[in-house]
Protein backbone atom coordinates (compact mmCIF):
# COMPACT_ATOMS: atom_id res chain seq x y z
CA UNK A 1 0.00 0.00 0.00
CA UNK A 2 2.78 2.83 1.41
CA UNK A 3 5.22 1.53 -1.48
CA UNK A 4 2.55 1.25 -4.30
CA UNK A 5 1.49 4.47 -3.86
CA UNK A 6 4.46 6.54 -2.62
CA UNK A 7 7.54 4.55 -3.89
CA UNK A 8 6.58 2.38 -6.75
CA UNK A 9 5.57 5.27 -9.65
CA UNK A 10 8.73 6.21 -9.15
CA UNK A 11 10.79 2.95 -9.20
CA UNK A 12 8.83 1.30 -12.04
CA UNK A 13 8.75 5.02 -14.45
CA UNK A 14 11.94 6.35 -15.68
CA UNK A 15 9.73 9.76 -16.23
CA UNK A 16 8.76 9.94 -12.53
CA UNK A 17 12.09 9.72 -11.46
CA UNK A 18 13.62 11.96 -13.62
CA UNK A 19 10.71 14.56 -13.02
CA UNK A 20 11.43 13.88 -9.00
CA UNK A 21 15.54 15.00 -9.63
CA UNK A 22 14.17 18.02 -11.57
CA UNK A 23 12.14 18.95 -8.96
CA UNK A 24 14.52 18.63 -6.42
CA UNK A 25 17.05 20.80 -8.04
CA UNK A 26 14.37 23.11 -9.06
CA UNK A 27 13.39 23.42 -5.61
CA UNK A 28 16.99 24.10 -4.11
CA UNK A 29 18.03 26.84 -6.22
CA UNK A 30 14.76 28.12 -6.88
CA UNK A 31 13.66 28.74 -3.78
CA UNK A 32 16.83 30.79 -2.81
CA UNK A 33 16.13 32.96 -6.00
CA UNK A 34 12.30 33.62 -4.64
CA UNK A 35 14.03 34.54 -1.38
CA UNK A 36 15.76 37.16 -3.08
CA UNK A 37 12.84 38.34 -5.20
CA UNK A 38 10.50 39.03 -2.43
CA UNK A 39 12.97 40.76 -0.37
CA UNK A 40 13.48 42.77 -2.59
CA UNK A 41 9.50 43.50 -3.19
CA UNK A 42 10.41 41.77 -7.00
CA UNK A 43 7.99 39.00 -6.43
CA UNK A 44 5.64 40.34 -9.29
CA UNK A 45 8.44 41.71 -11.57
CA UNK A 46 9.18 38.10 -11.24
CA UNK A 47 6.18 36.79 -12.54
CA UNK A 48 6.55 39.45 -15.50
CA UNK A 49 9.91 38.60 -16.01
CA UNK A 50 8.83 34.39 -16.40
CA UNK A 51 5.76 35.78 -18.64
CA UNK A 52 8.42 37.71 -20.59
CA UNK A 53 10.74 34.54 -21.34
CA UNK A 54 7.82 33.80 -24.12
CA UNK A 55 8.65 35.31 -27.52
CA UNK A 56 12.04 33.88 -27.11
CA UNK A 57 11.28 30.21 -26.23
CA UNK A 58 8.99 30.75 -29.16
CA UNK A 59 11.66 31.99 -31.70
CA UNK A 60 13.64 28.76 -30.36
CA UNK A 61 10.45 27.08 -31.26
CA UNK A 62 10.01 28.63 -34.72
CA UNK A 63 13.41 27.97 -35.57
CA UNK A 64 14.65 24.63 -34.08
CA UNK A 65 10.99 23.28 -33.59
CA UNK A 66 10.55 21.44 -30.00
CA UNK A 67 13.91 21.71 -29.44
CA UNK A 68 15.65 22.44 -25.76
CA UNK A 69 18.50 24.01 -26.59
CA UNK A 70 16.61 26.42 -28.91
CA UNK A 71 14.09 27.37 -26.75
CA UNK A 72 15.56 27.42 -23.56
CA UNK A 73 18.39 29.75 -25.21
CA UNK A 74 15.47 31.51 -26.89
CA UNK A 75 13.78 32.17 -23.48
CA UNK A 76 16.76 33.07 -21.54
CA UNK A 77 17.76 35.80 -24.08
CA UNK A 78 14.75 37.60 -24.04
CA UNK A 79 14.51 37.38 -20.21
CA UNK A 80 17.97 38.74 -19.91
CA UNK A 81 16.79 41.36 -22.88
CA UNK A 82 13.60 42.38 -21.01
CA UNK A 83 15.76 43.09 -17.53
CA UNK A 84 18.29 44.91 -19.24
CA UNK A 85 15.83 47.01 -21.43
CA UNK A 86 13.20 48.03 -18.45
CA UNK A 87 15.98 48.79 -16.46
CA UNK A 88 17.63 51.37 -18.50
CA UNK A 89 14.66 52.74 -19.46
CA UNK A 90 14.00 53.12 -15.65
CA UNK A 91 17.19 54.71 -15.41
CA UNK A 92 16.80 57.38 -18.48
CA UNK A 93 13.21 58.64 -17.71
CA UNK A 94 11.69 59.34 -15.05
CA UNK A 95 9.72 55.97 -14.67
CA UNK A 96 9.60 53.05 -11.72
CA UNK A 97 11.57 50.09 -12.54
CA UNK A 98 7.74 48.17 -12.12
CA UNK A 99 6.06 50.32 -15.11
CA UNK A 100 9.06 50.10 -17.43
CA UNK A 101 9.13 46.46 -16.12
CA UNK A 102 4.94 45.98 -17.18
CA UNK A 103 5.58 47.72 -20.45
CA UNK A 104 8.63 45.37 -21.72
CA UNK A 105 6.94 42.18 -20.77
CA UNK A 106 3.24 42.84 -22.10
CA UNK A 107 5.19 43.71 -25.48
CA UNK A 108 7.26 40.93 -24.97
CA UNK A 109 3.92 38.94 -24.14
CA UNK A 110 2.10 39.43 -27.34
CA UNK A 111 4.82 39.00 -29.49
CA UNK A 112 5.62 35.53 -27.97
CA UNK A 113 1.81 34.47 -28.69
CA UNK A 114 2.37 36.54 -32.40
CA UNK A 115 4.69 34.03 -33.10
CA UNK A 116 3.58 30.83 -31.63
CA UNK A 117 0.51 31.66 -33.68
CA UNK A 118 2.41 32.15 -37.06
CA UNK A 119 3.32 28.13 -36.69
CA UNK A 120 2.42 25.59 -34.28
CA UNK A 121 -0.65 24.71 -32.93
CA UNK A 122 -2.53 25.64 -29.25
CA UNK A 123 -1.17 22.55 -28.29
CA UNK A 124 2.35 23.93 -28.55
CA UNK A 125 1.39 27.13 -27.01
CA UNK A 126 -0.22 25.05 -23.96
CA UNK A 127 3.32 23.00 -23.92
CA UNK A 128 5.24 26.24 -23.46
CA UNK A 129 2.66 28.16 -20.90
CA UNK A 130 2.52 25.11 -18.95
CA UNK A 131 4.45 22.95 -19.09
CA UNK A 132 4.90 18.95 -19.01
CA UNK A 133 7.24 18.28 -15.82
CA UNK A 134 6.23 14.41 -16.95
CA UNK A 135 8.46 14.75 -20.82
CA UNK A 136 11.60 16.12 -18.61
CA UNK A 137 14.07 14.06 -20.55
CA UNK A 138 17.72 13.53 -19.94
CA UNK A 139 19.58 16.76 -21.56
CA UNK A 140 16.61 18.77 -19.75
CA UNK A 141 17.52 17.32 -16.41
CA UNK A 142 21.25 18.08 -17.24
CA UNK A 143 19.65 21.80 -17.91
CA UNK A 144 17.87 21.76 -14.80
CA UNK A 145 20.88 20.36 -12.12
CA UNK A 146 23.66 22.88 -13.99
CA UNK A 147 20.60 25.44 -13.27
CA UNK A 148 20.43 25.05 -9.72
CA UNK A 149 24.34 24.13 -9.33
CA UNK A 150 25.12 27.89 -10.77
CA UNK A 151 22.35 29.71 -8.80
CA UNK A 152 23.78 28.17 -5.70
CA UNK A 153 27.34 29.47 -6.59
CA UNK A 154 26.43 32.21 -8.32
CA UNK A 155 23.97 33.49 -5.23
CA UNK A 156 26.88 32.98 -2.49
CA UNK A 157 29.65 34.96 -4.74
CA UNK A 158 27.22 37.86 -4.94
CA UNK A 159 25.04 37.53 -1.82
CA UNK A 160 27.32 40.08 -0.19
CA UNK A 161 26.80 42.81 -2.50
CA UNK A 162 23.21 41.56 -3.34
CA UNK A 163 22.01 41.64 0.26
CA UNK A 164 23.13 45.50 0.76
CA UNK A 165 22.45 46.42 -2.28
CA UNK A 166 18.47 45.34 -1.05
CA UNK A 167 18.54 47.47 2.05
CA UNK A 168 21.13 49.91 1.48
CA UNK A 169 21.95 50.49 -1.89
CA UNK A 170 23.18 53.91 -1.30
CA UNK A 171 25.84 52.60 0.92
CA UNK A 172 26.95 50.23 -2.11
CA UNK A 173 27.57 53.49 -4.18
CA UNK A 174 29.38 55.44 -1.64
CA UNK A 175 31.51 51.94 -1.56
CA UNK A 176 32.51 52.45 -5.15
CA UNK A 177 30.20 49.35 -5.79
CA UNK A 178 28.29 49.39 -8.86
CA UNK A 179 25.32 47.58 -7.25
CA UNK A 180 23.35 47.34 -10.89
CA UNK A 181 26.12 44.69 -11.64
CA UNK A 182 24.94 42.81 -8.92
CA UNK A 183 20.94 43.16 -9.53
CA UNK A 184 21.52 42.38 -13.00
CA UNK A 185 23.56 39.40 -12.10
CA UNK A 186 20.59 38.17 -10.01
CA UNK A 187 18.01 38.92 -12.44
CA UNK A 188 19.90 36.71 -14.98
CA UNK A 189 19.96 33.49 -12.37
CA UNK A 190 16.29 34.37 -11.81
CA UNK A 191 15.78 34.34 -15.44
CA UNK A 192 18.23 31.37 -16.00
CA UNK A 193 15.78 29.46 -13.16
CA UNK A 194 12.85 30.04 -14.77
CA UNK A 195 14.15 28.75 -18.18
CA UNK A 196 14.75 25.78 -16.39
CA UNK A 197 11.59 25.36 -14.56
CA UNK A 198 9.50 26.24 -17.90
CA UNK A 199 10.86 22.80 -19.20
CA UNK A 200 9.37 21.29 -16.25
CA UNK A 201 6.08 23.63 -15.49
CA UNK A 202 5.56 26.15 -18.28
CA UNK A 203 6.56 29.82 -17.89
CA UNK A 204 3.00 30.57 -16.09
CA UNK A 205 3.76 27.75 -13.87
CA UNK A 206 7.65 27.85 -12.68
CA UNK A 207 7.49 31.48 -10.36
CA UNK A 208 4.96 28.98 -8.84
CA UNK A 209 7.85 26.63 -7.28
CA UNK A 210 10.12 29.84 -6.87
CA UNK A 211 7.75 31.87 -5.25
CA UNK A 212 5.35 30.33 -3.45
CA UNK A 213 7.30 28.38 -0.65
CA UNK A 214 10.08 31.56 -0.52
CA UNK A 215 6.88 34.13 0.45
CA UNK A 216 5.73 30.88 2.97
CA UNK A 217 9.01 31.09 4.53
CA UNK A 218 9.25 34.72 5.65
CA UNK A 219 6.34 33.41 8.32
CA UNK A 220 9.23 30.76 9.70
CA UNK A 221 12.36 32.38 9.37
CA UNK A 222 14.45 36.13 9.48
CA UNK A 223 17.30 36.23 7.88
CA UNK A 224 17.88 35.33 4.43
CA UNK A 225 20.08 32.44 4.48
CA UNK A 226 17.43 31.05 7.04
CA UNK A 227 14.83 31.57 4.18
CA UNK A 228 16.05 29.70 1.78
CA UNK A 229 16.61 26.83 4.14
CA UNK A 230 13.38 26.52 5.09
CA UNK A 231 12.21 27.38 1.81
CA UNK A 232 13.80 24.18 -0.30
CA UNK A 233 12.40 21.70 1.81
CA UNK A 234 8.79 22.85 1.43
CA UNK A 235 9.53 23.34 -2.65
CA UNK A 236 10.52 19.64 -2.61
CA UNK A 237 7.86 18.03 -0.75
CA UNK A 238 5.24 20.64 -2.91
CA UNK A 239 6.75 18.95 -6.43
CA UNK A 240 7.27 15.26 -4.89
CA UNK A 241 3.63 15.40 -3.44
CA UNK A 242 2.59 17.09 -6.28
CA UNK A 243 4.26 14.42 -9.04
CA UNK A 244 2.59 11.64 -7.27
CA UNK A 245 -1.13 13.05 -6.72
CA UNK A 246 -0.86 14.14 -10.57
CA UNK A 247 0.48 10.43 -10.80
CA UNK A 248 -2.31 8.93 -9.32
CA UNK A 249 -5.28 11.35 -10.05
CA UNK A 250 -4.14 11.56 -13.76
CA UNK A 251 -3.78 15.51 -13.63
CA UNK A 252 -1.25 18.14 -14.83
CA UNK A 253 1.21 17.64 -13.29
CA UNK A 254 2.72 21.60 -13.12
CA UNK A 255 -0.60 23.57 -11.39
CA UNK A 256 -0.79 20.36 -8.87
CA UNK A 257 2.93 21.00 -7.91
CA UNK A 258 1.89 24.90 -7.86
CA UNK A 259 -1.32 24.24 -5.44
CA UNK A 260 0.62 21.84 -2.72
CA UNK A 261 3.33 24.74 -3.18
CA UNK A 262 0.01 27.20 -2.42
CA UNK A 263 -1.18 25.00 0.61
CA UNK A 264 2.42 25.44 2.43
CA UNK A 265 1.80 29.08 1.87
CA UNK A 266 -1.44 28.80 3.08
CA UNK A 267 -0.53 26.84 6.16
CA UNK A 268 2.70 28.90 7.00
CA UNK A 269 0.34 32.17 7.06
CA UNK A 270 -2.27 30.39 9.76
CA UNK A 271 0.48 28.75 11.94
CA UNK A 272 3.76 30.05 11.11
CA UNK A 273 5.82 31.30 14.11
CA UNK A 274 5.89 34.72 12.94
CA UNK A 275 3.68 37.08 11.74
CA UNK A 276 0.97 34.53 10.92
CA UNK A 277 -2.48 34.62 11.80
CA UNK A 278 -1.90 32.14 14.80
CA UNK A 279 0.81 34.28 16.60
CA UNK A 280 -1.58 37.20 15.98
CA UNK A 281 -4.61 35.56 17.89
CA UNK A 282 -2.82 33.57 20.15
CA UNK A 283 -0.74 36.41 22.13
CA UNK A 284 -2.42 35.50 25.38
CA UNK A 285 -0.38 38.06 27.49
CA UNK A 286 1.95 40.89 26.89
CA UNK A 287 5.62 40.87 28.08
CA UNK A 288 7.01 42.68 30.67
CA UNK A 289 9.01 45.16 28.53
CA UNK B 1 44.04 76.25 8.46
CA UNK B 2 44.07 73.58 5.84
CA UNK B 3 41.34 72.41 3.91
CA UNK B 4 39.54 68.69 3.66
CA UNK B 5 37.43 70.10 0.79
CA UNK B 6 37.64 73.03 -1.98
CA UNK B 7 35.00 73.41 -3.52
CA UNK B 8 34.93 75.54 -6.95
CA UNK B 9 32.18 76.98 -8.85
CA UNK B 10 30.05 73.59 -7.39
CA UNK B 11 27.30 73.11 -9.33
CA UNK B 12 25.16 70.25 -9.27
CA UNK B 13 21.25 70.33 -11.28
CA UNK B 14 18.40 67.47 -11.67
CA UNK B 15 17.11 67.73 -14.81
CA UNK B 16 18.96 71.20 -15.94
CA UNK B 17 17.20 72.96 -12.34
CA UNK B 18 20.17 73.55 -10.45
CA UNK B 19 19.99 71.90 -6.64
CA UNK B 20 23.66 73.10 -5.82
CA UNK B 21 24.53 76.40 -7.74
CA UNK B 22 27.91 78.39 -7.83
CA UNK B 23 29.35 77.45 -4.83
CA UNK B 24 33.05 77.96 -3.49
CA UNK B 25 33.78 77.31 -0.26
CA UNK B 26 36.44 75.44 1.49
CA UNK B 27 35.81 73.10 4.95
CA UNK B 28 38.77 73.12 7.45
CA UNK B 29 40.13 69.58 7.89
CA UNK B 30 39.74 68.15 11.31
CA UNK B 31 36.71 70.00 12.35
CA UNK B 32 33.19 70.11 13.01
CA UNK B 33 31.38 71.81 9.94
CA UNK B 34 27.67 71.81 10.20
CA UNK B 35 25.59 72.63 6.56
CA UNK B 36 22.29 74.43 7.62
CA UNK B 37 19.75 75.64 4.92
CA UNK B 38 16.21 75.51 4.38
CA UNK B 39 14.33 72.43 3.03
CA UNK B 40 15.49 72.30 -0.65
CA UNK B 41 18.52 74.27 -0.27
CA UNK B 42 21.06 71.51 -1.69
CA UNK B 43 22.23 70.69 1.39
CA UNK B 44 21.94 66.39 0.77
CA UNK B 45 22.65 66.94 -3.17
CA UNK B 46 25.93 68.41 -1.78
CA UNK B 47 26.65 65.52 -0.08
CA UNK B 48 25.81 63.12 -2.57
CA UNK B 49 28.09 65.43 -4.69
CA UNK B 50 30.81 64.74 -2.33
CA UNK B 51 30.30 61.15 -2.62
CA UNK B 52 30.25 61.47 -6.37
CA UNK B 53 26.38 60.05 -6.14
CA UNK B 54 24.94 63.00 -8.11
CA UNK B 55 23.89 62.84 -11.83
CA UNK B 56 25.03 65.77 -12.65
CA UNK B 57 28.06 67.51 -11.22
CA UNK B 58 29.68 70.78 -13.27
CA UNK B 59 32.51 72.85 -11.17
CA UNK B 60 35.46 71.30 -9.20
CA UNK B 61 36.02 69.12 -6.14
CA UNK B 62 38.88 68.84 -4.39
CA UNK B 63 39.17 66.24 -1.26
CA UNK B 64 42.17 65.67 0.74
CA UNK B 65 40.63 62.66 2.56
CA UNK B 66 41.64 59.44 1.22
CA UNK B 67 38.66 57.78 3.30
CA UNK B 68 34.82 58.86 2.90
CA UNK B 69 32.10 57.26 5.49
CA UNK B 70 28.82 58.57 4.91
CA UNK B 71 25.72 58.81 7.00
CA UNK B 72 22.11 58.45 4.53
CA UNK B 73 19.49 59.97 6.03
CA UNK B 74 17.09 56.79 7.67
CA UNK B 75 14.44 56.98 4.47
CA UNK B 76 17.03 55.93 2.06
CA UNK B 77 17.37 52.57 4.00
CA UNK B 78 14.95 49.62 4.05
CA UNK B 79 14.90 48.77 7.79
CA UNK B 80 12.54 45.80 7.63
CA UNK B 81 15.07 43.69 5.82
CA UNK B 82 15.98 40.84 7.60
CA UNK B 83 19.85 41.61 8.79
CA UNK B 84 21.25 41.77 12.25
CA UNK B 85 22.70 44.95 14.18
CA UNK B 86 26.35 42.50 13.89
CA UNK B 87 25.96 41.84 10.27
CA UNK B 88 24.99 45.87 9.27
CA UNK B 89 27.84 46.98 11.49
CA UNK B 90 30.51 45.16 10.10
CA UNK B 91 29.30 46.37 6.61
CA UNK B 92 31.52 49.52 7.61
CA UNK B 93 34.78 47.25 6.50
CA UNK B 94 33.71 47.13 3.21
CA UNK B 95 36.66 48.71 1.91
CA UNK B 96 39.58 45.78 4.07
CA UNK B 97 36.87 42.70 2.99
CA UNK B 98 35.41 44.45 -0.13
CA UNK B 99 32.97 41.86 -2.51
CA UNK B 100 34.53 38.85 -2.06
CA UNK B 101 36.48 38.78 0.86
CA UNK B 102 35.95 36.88 4.74
CA UNK B 103 35.98 39.19 7.63
CA UNK B 104 38.74 38.64 10.37
CA UNK B 105 38.43 37.83 13.39
CA UNK B 106 39.65 41.17 14.49
CA UNK B 107 36.65 43.29 12.08
CA UNK B 108 34.38 41.05 14.13
CA UNK B 109 36.02 42.35 17.52
CA UNK B 110 36.16 45.95 16.61
CA UNK B 111 32.34 45.52 15.11
CA UNK B 112 31.33 44.25 18.67
CA UNK B 113 33.43 46.50 20.23
CA UNK B 114 31.75 50.12 17.93
CA UNK B 115 28.61 48.64 19.03
CA UNK B 116 29.00 48.83 22.63
CA UNK B 117 30.44 52.24 22.09
CA UNK B 118 27.17 53.35 21.09
CA UNK B 119 25.36 51.97 23.62
CA UNK B 120 23.59 48.90 22.13
CA UNK B 121 25.64 45.76 23.74
CA UNK B 122 23.28 43.11 23.73
CA UNK B 123 21.60 43.81 20.43
CA UNK B 124 24.59 42.12 18.22
CA UNK B 125 21.90 39.20 16.80
CA UNK B 126 18.61 41.70 16.65
CA UNK B 127 17.22 41.96 13.12
CA UNK B 128 17.00 45.86 12.30
CA UNK B 129 13.40 45.88 11.51
CA UNK B 130 13.02 45.33 15.71
CA UNK B 131 15.16 48.65 16.03
CA UNK B 132 13.45 51.76 16.93
CA UNK B 133 15.21 55.24 14.66
CA UNK B 134 17.00 56.11 17.37
CA UNK B 135 18.33 52.68 18.27
CA UNK B 136 18.88 52.32 14.19
CA UNK B 137 20.76 55.48 14.14
CA UNK B 138 23.06 54.27 16.95
CA UNK B 139 23.96 51.05 14.80
CA UNK B 140 24.58 53.17 11.50
CA UNK B 141 26.92 55.31 13.66
CA UNK B 142 28.88 51.52 14.78
CA UNK B 143 28.99 51.69 11.25
CA UNK B 144 30.66 54.89 10.41
CA UNK B 145 33.25 53.56 13.55
CA UNK B 146 34.14 50.53 12.07
CA UNK B 147 34.83 52.59 8.15
CA UNK B 148 37.84 54.43 10.20
CA UNK B 149 37.14 57.33 7.29
CA UNK B 150 39.53 60.87 8.19
CA UNK B 151 36.00 62.49 6.68
CA UNK B 152 32.79 61.79 7.81
CA UNK B 153 29.44 63.02 6.22
CA UNK B 154 26.36 62.88 8.52
CA UNK B 155 22.98 63.28 6.69
CA UNK B 156 20.45 64.76 8.68
CA UNK B 157 21.92 62.64 11.99
CA UNK B 158 19.70 63.79 14.66
CA UNK B 159 16.40 64.09 12.68
CA UNK B 160 13.56 62.45 14.66
CA UNK B 161 16.14 61.50 17.73
CA UNK B 162 15.16 61.90 21.02
CA UNK B 163 17.83 63.90 23.39
CA UNK B 164 19.49 61.38 24.92
CA UNK B 165 20.33 59.47 22.29
CA UNK B 166 21.87 62.78 20.33
CA UNK B 167 23.97 63.67 23.81
CA UNK B 168 25.15 59.98 23.16
CA UNK B 169 26.60 60.19 19.96
CA UNK B 170 27.63 63.56 20.33
CA UNK B 171 29.88 62.11 22.26
CA UNK B 172 30.96 59.59 19.03
CA UNK B 173 31.11 62.81 17.04
CA UNK B 174 33.60 65.23 19.27
CA UNK B 175 35.83 61.98 19.50
CA UNK B 176 36.10 61.70 15.69
CA UNK B 177 37.44 65.34 16.25
CA UNK B 178 39.97 64.60 18.75
CA UNK B 179 40.60 62.03 16.13
CA UNK B 180 41.72 64.32 13.45
CA UNK B 181 38.80 63.38 11.84
CA UNK B 182 36.54 65.95 9.60
CA UNK B 183 33.19 65.98 10.15
CA UNK B 184 30.44 67.38 8.32
CA UNK B 185 26.83 67.21 9.38
CA UNK B 186 23.30 68.86 7.66
CA UNK B 187 21.86 69.65 10.79
CA UNK B 188 18.22 71.82 11.34
CA UNK B 189 18.87 72.79 15.22
CA UNK B 190 20.50 76.24 15.01
CA UNK B 191 20.53 76.19 18.90
CA UNK B 192 23.07 73.11 18.71
CA UNK B 193 24.82 73.65 15.70
CA UNK B 194 25.44 77.01 17.74
CA UNK B 195 26.49 74.81 20.73
CA UNK B 196 28.95 72.08 19.14
CA UNK B 197 29.89 72.75 15.33
CA UNK B 198 32.42 75.94 15.34
CA UNK B 199 31.92 76.32 11.44
CA UNK B 200 29.31 76.18 9.41
CA UNK B 201 28.27 76.27 5.42
CA UNK B 202 24.98 78.14 5.14
CA UNK B 203 23.26 76.65 1.74
CA UNK B 204 20.15 78.33 -0.13
CA UNK B 205 21.14 76.50 -3.41
CA UNK B 206 23.37 79.48 -3.79
CA UNK B 207 26.12 79.39 -0.65
CA UNK B 208 25.28 82.08 1.99
CA UNK B 209 27.87 82.07 3.90
CA UNK B 210 30.58 79.84 5.27
CA UNK B 211 33.21 80.43 8.25
CA UNK B 212 32.94 80.44 11.77
CA UNK B 213 29.19 79.72 12.92
CA UNK B 214 28.58 82.75 15.21
CA UNK B 215 29.05 85.20 12.22
CA UNK B 216 27.47 82.91 10.06
CA UNK B 217 24.31 81.90 11.52
CA UNK B 218 24.02 85.84 11.74
CA UNK B 219 20.43 87.43 11.29
CA UNK B 220 20.27 88.73 8.27
CA UNK B 221 22.11 85.82 6.64
CA UNK B 222 19.48 83.80 8.09
CA UNK B 223 16.38 86.28 6.87
CA UNK B 224 18.85 85.57 3.19
CA UNK B 225 18.98 82.13 3.17
CA UNK B 226 15.01 81.97 3.62
CA UNK B 227 14.09 84.80 0.92
CA UNK B 228 15.81 82.66 -1.68
CA UNK B 229 13.04 80.94 -3.17
CA UNK B 230 12.76 77.05 -2.76
CA UNK B 231 10.84 76.53 -5.74
CA UNK B 232 12.60 76.17 -8.93
CA UNK B 233 11.42 77.86 -12.00
CA UNK B 234 9.79 75.50 -14.48
CA UNK B 235 10.65 78.22 -17.22
CA UNK B 236 14.09 79.34 -15.88
CA UNK B 237 16.05 80.27 -18.90
CA UNK B 238 19.44 78.79 -19.30
CA UNK B 239 22.56 80.21 -16.00
CA UNK B 240 24.44 82.64 -17.53
CA UNK B 241 27.21 82.72 -14.73
CA UNK B 242 30.32 81.85 -16.64
CA UNK B 243 31.58 78.20 -15.65
CA UNK B 244 34.98 79.49 -15.35
CA UNK B 245 36.10 82.21 -12.73
CA UNK B 246 38.71 83.83 -12.87
CA UNK B 247 40.45 82.83 -9.48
Amino acid sequence: MFYEYLIAPFADFGFMRRALVASLALSVGGSAIGVFLILRRMSLMGDALAHSLLPGAAMGFLIGGLSLPAMSLGGFLAGVATALLSGIIARFSSMREDASFAAAYLTAMALGVLIVSLRGSAVDLMNILFGAILAVDEPALILVVSTATVTLIGLAAIYRPLVVECFNPGFLAAMGVRGSLYHYLFLSLAVLNMVAGFQALGTLMALGLILLPAVASSFWAREVWSMSLVAAPMAFTSAAVGLLVSFHAGLPSGPVIVLFASCFFLLSLLFGSRASVRARLSRPVHLRA
Amino acid sequence: MTAALRLTNLTVSYDRHPAVHHVSAEIPAGEMTAIVGPNGAGKSTLLKALLGLAPRVEGRIECTAKRIAYLPQQAEIDRSFPISVLDTVLLGRWSRFGVFGAARPADLDDAWRAIESVGLSGFERRPIDSLSVGQFQRVLFARLLLQDADLVLLDEPFAAIDSKTVADLMVVIRRWREEKRTVVAVLHDFDQVRRDFPHALLLARELVDAGPTARVLSSENLLRARAMAEAWDDNAGACDVPMRLSA
